[in-house]
């Protein structure tokens, strides 16, 4: 059974997924897959269409045309099931101010159906390994903005998914808590979480394993950051992105 | 008239907000003609200084001066002379380009014919949709509309609070080449930005953190003065790769940098010593090389020092 091995290996696949408002393809015929574990960077200049993507990706969005699933759950009539088995991190960061790390920690968990119990487990030992117990009565709005970025990491994996749609979350941050936001990323996919992530910042795409940049709707290259480098013989992630978003005749 | 030679002069500028020290007794100046960039991140305090130096906000202790004008006594001078680019969008979203600019340009008693050439470079690339709303425009549109309206008076000094914050490495790259030409006709002007690979284009930064200045130089003379040797290190395993770095007595510090991770050496450090141990550890395709530290090297060390 070498395709349902080859199923169990893809957590995401898609073909030819396609998004139209009315004349404008905002996402044009998109092909690709993203194994187990695996950190996938999506990027893309302003206005390619990442956030149209990833919004189908997600289950908030249904394609105009093309198939594929997310998960294992078909993304053109499975988003409500989809939606609860991914993790979702915005650029905007969406805990909230008035409730304390720990509340926010069980709303969440509780929205995604995690049992009290168990809840109360997990987020004990999260916030252990983040050497932030001392913190959990603390309000949200009160901390760090990097405290915060971290924590919404936490919060969006609290469910245990298999798979953690990152959009651009480090925007903003200080170095040093960009840096430890990628440990933590490191950690979760050594564990086998699979990181679906957007960035700005062209020395963390050189974090992932591979990346596809997005041009006009269309995914323009996929490959790791070493094979991008050698193609476009370029020195840095910066170089391939400018040689290959030049061409692009959309703003955002 | 002023005979100063400096575009900006801070003093010792502090400013609260309930418990919160946005700003911790800063002191910088810009030169006339200078490109000047405060780079930090989010809660570096960067807004809350943009704000008194165009006279919106008065600081708790301290003095400033733009172009040799005091910003408490001499406010109303000081806006006739400045631009100022805010970091959230704030033209007339119902208004059009070419009534946004009117708008702002009778704001300030001139007219757009008037003072044309000093916008023409910036305000050409969306002149062929000036009928649109600004409201309906892209993003990058927006901040050319928005650096056009800043710069229509003809200001002397010119204050840019990120204005490439959200937009992709190729735009990024085209608003600096802008600033160039705006510096090549004499404009001072001070930038802000959380990129810091954005500091070279600068001709000085500012490098702060949680209100304080950690260093003011050169992007080139703060890389010189690093101090330290830095390794760019990597394996099959770079999760594995960075537990094991932190174990050895001398590696002085080491963190994720992308493709490698970077690393700072310490007392008895040794090259050949560091790559037998990893593969005692069970490491694969270790390589190391010396590099040459970024500024992002050189934020960090002085982070680390602060704690």
């Amino acid at each position: 059974m070498k395709t349902n091995d080859n199923k169990q290996q893809l957590i995401i696949q898609v073909q030819n997924l396609t998004k139209q408002f009315g004349a404008f393809t905002a996402v044009d015929h998109i092909s690709f897959d993203v194994k187990r574990g695996e950190i996938f960077g999506f990027l893309g200049a302003n206005g390619a269409g990442k956030t149209t993507a990833m919004r189908m990706l997600c289950g908030l969005s249904y394609p105009t045309s093309g198939s594929g699933s997310v998960a294992g759950f078909d993304v053109v009539k499975e988003g409500e099931k989809i939606k609860r088995h991914i993790g979702y991190m915005s650029q905007r960061f969406s805990l909230y101010d008035d409730l304390t790390v720990q509340e926010n920690m069980e709303l969440f968990g509780g929205i995604y159906g995690v049992k009290s119990s168990e809840l109360r487990h997990r987020a004990t030992s999260m916030l252990t390994r983040l050497d932030f117990l001392s913190e959990k009565d603390t309000l949200v709005g009160s901390l760090p903005l990097g405290w915060k970025q971290k924590l919404a990491f936490v919060v969006a994996t609290i469910h245990r998914p298999e798979i953690v749609f990152l959009d651009e979350p480090t925007g903003g941050v200080d170095p040093i808590t960009r840096r430890q936001f990628w440990e933590m990323i490191y950690e979760a996919s050594s564990e086998g979480t699979t990181i679906f992530v957007t960035t700005h910042y062209m020395d963390e795409a050189e974090y992932c394993n591979r990346i596809s940049m997005m041009v006009d709707g269309k995914i323009k290259a996929l490959d790791t950051p070493g094979n991008l480098k050698k193609k476009y013989a370029a020195a840095s992630m910066d170089e391939v992105f400018r040689t290959l978003a030049r061409g692009a005749q959309r703003g955002d | 008239m002023s005979t100063t030679t400096l575009a900006i002069e801070v003093n010792g500028v502090s400013k609260s907000y309930g418990s919160i020290k946005a700003l911790d007794k800063v002191s910088l100046c810009v030169e006339r003609g200078e490109l000047f960039g405060l780079i930090g991140p989010d809660g570096a305090g960067k807004t809350t200084l943009f704000k008194i130096l165009v006279t919106l906000l008065n600081a708790d202790e301290g003095t400033a001066h733009v172009d040799g004008l005091d910003v408490v006594k001499d406010y109303k001078q000081i806006r006739a002379r400045v631009g100022y680019m805010p970091g959230k969008f704030s033209l007339y979203p119902d208004l059009t380009i070419e009534e946004n600019m009117e708008f702002f340009a009778t704001l300030f008693g001139v007219t757009v014919e008037q003072n044309y050439d000093m916008v023409a470079p910036i305000y050409k690339q969306i002149e062929p949709f000036k009928n649109r709303r600004a409201g309906r425009l892209s993003g990058g549109m927006k901040q050319k509309l928005a650096l056009s309206c800043a710069l229509i008076h003809r200001p002397s000094v010119l204050f840019l609070d990120e204005p490439t914050t959200g937009v992709d490495a190729v735009s990024r790259s085209e608003f600096w080449d802008m600033l160039y030409s705006l510096k090549q006709q004499g404009l001072s002007i001070m930038v802000s930005t959380p990129y810091m690979d954005e500091a070279s284009r600068c001709d000085r930064i500012a490098l702060c953190n949680s209100g304080k200045v950690l260093d003011i130089d050169s992007p080139e003379h703060m890389v010189e003065k690093f101090g330290s040797p830095l390794y760019a290190i990597k394996s099959s395993n770079m999760f594995g790769l960075l537990k094991d770095l932190r174990s050895f007595d001398y590696v002085a510090n080491c963190y994720t940098a992308g493709e490698y991770h970077h690393l700072l050496a310490g007392n008895g450090f040794d090259a050949r010593q560091l790559v037998s141990d990893l593969e005692n550890r069970g490491h694969t395709n270790v390589e190391l090389k010396g590099i040459v530290p970024d500024i992002e090297d050189v934020f960090i060390k002085l982070l680390s020092n602060e704690d």
